[in-house]
């Protein structure tokens, strides 16, 4: 049956790709234009990312964003392998219910609720004495962050534990290992891919959050979308333009690089695995 | 083996462990400041630090809690202040118009989608996924420059000569549609791609062979069959609208009400923390509602399946 | 049942010395009374056996039966409701899987993906703690035994299905087990190469001298490979014996009909002497040429296997003349090579099958679709079924 899109399926898709595309072709296309202020080309010119070396702000920005998306990747990481594993494995525990509602509700809880009960968490700690010290910053961004990491590290580390064959844990148990070495020596390495994608994802979240980074961020704590926000919010800034190109470039490189190394790699497995089974047929 | 793990090891120290880390680290910063908020909002208003009175005293050694439901109370009275009724009202009317238009493009998108030859879909798939890689913020702005008073749109409309003057489209509920439908028109296509792409084509084949036309193959087959990826969608779509902030801050305008940004001017403007921790617990609530429908839409066709 | 077993060991004299080790060797593996509960779900229930040194011992039945939970709680992965498991006089039932001189070998094969077949095979051996040149030699025997030294540095994604099997078995004999478990040890291979890899199996298993339990739903491969089968229906052994046994002395309706085909014929016994009884059923008279346990007019199932019923055009004459036929009518045939399936038709409405060896087919007739025949069987053919 000729299901093959016709013209029409393939205007509309055209126009989809359009509409997914024209702003950040343009945002792009705009961080090369001489005018300051407006939106129509004047000529191009490489002004706007000479002008970025010298704002400090930015610079500071994406300095302290990165920081914190590393350390926000590697935390989330760590917290959802331990959420995913109790989730997957632990069927029986007391509070099991309260404990899955917990890791997915900063899913789909709106981010300013997010960051207002950890705001008002830091202030309630603020008042009483032990906690006195405390203040917003880097730390209690971190803390946000990992806090949304958390649940998306959980469901991409989920999926990968229950799609895992056991019997590979059973089998590390049945030659001797402990429950522990089961986890380091067999789990672990059979997840890894899973704990990366958990710590992309989780680290560009990180990077891109203005909501829960504006509430819990200090004096001198902007991370870069709290400027990018701040100055968006005034009006256009073609050094914002500048940055958003880096970040896009930098960004789809490295995604189409490592999209394309994983399919070369499964292709390779596939290769592997159908010679492996042609060369038993001819035997 | 979980129950081998239970039985084998009751006092097994690293099965403790294991959960008690995930554990304590949601309930510190998850529950507690959950709850913080829900004390917050029975607590009445404080000039001063912190900007609310506690809800504990010792009065003639008596506790004293006092629960001040004013904060609730104020929300909803319309004849006083119909602000935040109406607020939420223009949300969950702002996410719903969202869910429709993304509903109403992504479909056939992704219908045309799962259609293509099966080679190049990994390449389109790849392509409606590449903006989630693409920082948010940064794709909001750039609509700024494209529907402000001499940007792109107008510049087009008025070369085009559809329009004399330059129309007002930035600050308008245009341009924070625009910009909703921008942001979570994946969120839409995925879950839609993924249940089409296994449609069995045997089956519109069949419905084909009985005598049905495109069309009602379309809307008997085709439909009723990914309803499962409609729902999905549209929750993934509707729930992070209704509390969305970023959007309704840049591209909406003064009378484009949403409940995100009125709770972020009654933390920051008003300073108005019970009220501001109020709004957040009706929000929450309000979310709540489709979520739990989803859930048992969920649990029901699983219970279907098995 | 398992009196059989459990009766030889019991009877052996205790006395002497050479006797007892074969007392001991006789239940080197001793099930007692084993039962496991899922939640009040009995999946192993009271179940007894024991295992010979140095055997090959199945657990055959369907999908459910209790026979992996039954290998889950062998080999550790399962702790046992209540019950004995005693490997060489020793109470296993609660040491982890981790401690027991037990491996197994997984179904899926369970070969760790990130892992090369050579680490794959050195494993338990690494987590013993034995030294790296000790290591390398046993890996060295493993791979030679089964075959793959050429492989060793390939990951099993790699390899064919028959060589992960292999890899599998390499790995649960390196750390030279007192029991190798075997969880339905071919399943995962396709039918042709399955036929040839169970003799090999059997071969490498007893080379090595290991006690062997194997679980698997197909018993040709149990009959294949075991010198001993038990089969298991709703968490209970309903037998153990050898295969021929099984085969030809079922002990009840489940087993005749779990293990091949058989023709049952249900009715009373009429007659019952020291050598031989007489059973009435609606289609015929059935003259059984062995004594029973039983009395006068018990209900009674007489068995009769496909095989064993000849078809003729007249009816037969012979020394109980009367007895042991039956008129019918070919209601369908089947050719398939190496023997002809007829499906007869009584007066009664029951349906009888009769299985013709090719070469017995005559020459001038063959029984086709609608014929009148005679379907015949002699007194030694017949088991009696008495539950």
């Amino acid at each position: 049956m000729s299901t093959r899109p016709n013209w029409f399926g393939r205007g509309w898709l055209a126009a989809g790709y359009f509409f997914l595309y024209i702003p950040i072709v343009l945002l792009i296309v705009f961080s090369f234009n001489e005018s300051r202020q407006d939106v129509v080309w004047r000529g191009f010119t490489l002004n706007w990312y000479r002008a970025l070396i010298d704002d400090k702000e930015i610079i500071e920005g994406a300095i302290l964003s990165l920081k914190i998306a590393f350390l926000t990747g590697i935390l989330s990481v760590i917290l959802g392998t331990f959420a995913a594993f109790v989730l997957v494995r632990y069927k029986r525990f007391l509070g099991r219910t309260a404990f899955s509602g917990m890791v997915n509700a900063p899913l789909v809880m709106p981010e300013v609720i997010v960051g207002l009960s950890l705001l008002l968490l830091l202030v309630s700690l603020q008042n009483t004495a032990a906690f006195s010290w405390l203040n917003r910053g880097m730390f209690t961004i971190l803390i946000g962050h990992a806090l949304l990491g958390m649940a998306y590290a959980t469901v991409v580390v989920q999926s990968r534990l229950q799609e895992m064959d056991r019997s590979i844990e059973e089998a590390a148990m049945d030659l001797g290992c402990r429950p522990g070495q089961v986890f380091f020596l067999v789990t672990l390495p059979n997840i890894t891919q899973a704990l990366m994608s958990a710590f992309l994802l989780t680290f560009t979240i990180s990077l891109d959050d203005v909501v829960i980074s504006q509430l819990l961020s200090g004096p001198g704590s902007s991370t870069m979308p709290i400027v990018i926000f701040s100055r968006a919010r005034l009006g256009l800034d073609p050094r914002v333009n500048a940055v958003a190109t880096i970040t896009i470039v930098v960004v789809t490189i490295a995604v189409i690089a490592s999209s394309l190394y994983l399919a070369r790699s499964e292709r390779r497995r596939q290769k592997e695995i159908s010679a492996a089974f042609s060369a038993e047929a001819a035997s | 083996m979980n129950k081998l793990l239970a039985r084998l090891m009751p006092n097994n120290p690293g099965r403790a462990v294991v959960i008690g880390v995930p554990y304590l680290w949601l309930v510190l910063f998850f529950l507690l400041p959950f709850l913080i908020v829900l004390k917050i909002s029975v607590s009445e208003m404080n000039v001063g630090q912190p900007p609310f009175k506690p809800l504990t005293e010792m009065v003639d050694n008596f506790l004293n809690i006092r629960v001040y439901l004013g904060n609730f109370i104020s929300l909803f009275d319309v004849a006083n202040d119909d602000l935040y009724a109406r607020t939420y009202l223009s949300s969950l009317k702002y996410a719903a118009w969202t869910t429709i238009f993304c509903l109403v493009i992504g479909f056939p998108f992704a219908y045309f989608m799962a259609r293509a030859r099966p080679t190049i879909r990994p390449a389109l798939l790849m392509l409606v996924m590449m903006p989630f890689w693409t920082s948010f913020l940064l794709r909001v702005y750039a609509w700024k420059a494209i529907l402000t008073t001499n940007g792109v749109f107008n510049q087009i409309l008025i070369g085009l000569g559809i329009i004399g003057e330059p129309l007002h489209m930035l600050h308008t509920p245009f341009s924070l549609m625009i910009g909703m439908v921008y942001v979570y028109l994946p969120f839409m296509i995925l879950p839609l791609y993924a249940n089409l792409v296994k449609l069995d084509g045997r089956l519109l084949e069949a419905a084909a062979d009985l005598g049905a036309t495109p069309w009602q193959r379309f809307w008997l087959v085709t439909v009723p069959l990914s309803k499962s990826g409609i729902i999905a969608g549209s929750m993934l779509v509707f729930i992070p609208c209704v509390g969305e902030f970023v959007i309704p801050e840049l591209l909406g305008g003064p009378e484009t009400l949403m409940i995100g940004r009125v709770l972020w001017d009654e933390l920051f403007s008003n300073n108005d923390w019970p009220r501001a921790a109020a709004v957040a617990v009706v929000t929450i609530l309000l979310i709540i509602v489709p979520l739990a429908i989803f859930n048992k839409y969920q649990a029901e066709s699983q219970g279907e399946r098995t | 049942m398992s009196e059989s077993s459990s009766g030889t060991a019991a009877s052996a004299p205790a006395a002497a010395g050479g006797a007892n080790k074969t007392a001991a060797d006789a239940r080197f593996l001793r099930i007692e009374n084993l039962v496991k509960e899922f939640d009040s779900v009995v999946a192993v229930d009271k179940v007894s056996i024991d295992i010979r040194k140095g055997e090959i011992f199945a657990l055959l039945g369907s999908s459910g039966c209790g026979k992996s939970t039954l290998l889950r709680m062998l080999a550790g992965f399962e702790t046992p409701t209540s019950g004995r498991i005693l490997l060489d006089g020793r109470d296993i039932a609660q040491i982890p899987p981790y401690e027991r001189p037990i491996n197994m070998m997984f179904q899926s094969y369970a070969l760790f993906p990130h892992l090369s077949v050579w680490d794959n095979v050195a494993f338990g051996l690494r987590r013993a703690g034995l030294p790296k040149d000790q290591v390398a030699d046993q890996v060295e025997k493993m791979l030679g035994l089964v075959q793959l030294k050429q492989f060793a540095k390939r990951k099993p994604h790699q390899l064919s299905g028959g060589q992960q099997q292999r890899v599998a078995l390499a790995r649960s004999l390196a750390k030279r087990p007192q029991l190798l478990l075997l969880d339905e040890p071919l399943g995962a291979l396709d039918k042709k190469l399955r036929e040839r890899t169970q003799l090999e199996l059997v071969g490498i298993i007893e080379s090595v001298g290991v006690t062997c339990v194997m679980v698997t739903h197909d018993q040709e491969e149990a009959m294949t490979m075991a010198s001993r089968i038990a089969i298991m229906s709703e968490g209970r052994i309903l037998q153990i014996g050898a295969p021929a046994e099984i085969y030809e002395t079922p002990n009840c309706r489940f087993v005749a009909d779990f293990i091949g085909n058989v023709n049952l014929f249900k009715g009373k016994v009429v007659e019952d002497a020291a050598d031989h009884v007489i059973v009435d059923t609606p289609e015929c008279r059935h003259y059984v040429g062995h004594g029973i346990t039983g009395t006068e007019g018990m209900e009674v199932s007489v068995a009769i296997r496909p095989e064993k019923i000849r078809i003729t055009r007249e009816r037969p004459g012979g020394a109980h003349d009367g007895f042991n036929c039956v008129e019918a009518e070919v209601a369908d045939l089947a050719y398939l090579g190496s023997y002809t399936i007829y499906h007869l038709k009584l007066a009664t409405g029951l349906l009888v099958k009769a299985s013709i060896a090719s070469v017995e087919r005559l020459p001038d007739w063959q029984p086709t679709w609608g014929d009148k025949v005679f379907a015949s069987w002699d007194e030694y053919a017949m088991v009696v079924l008495t539950q």
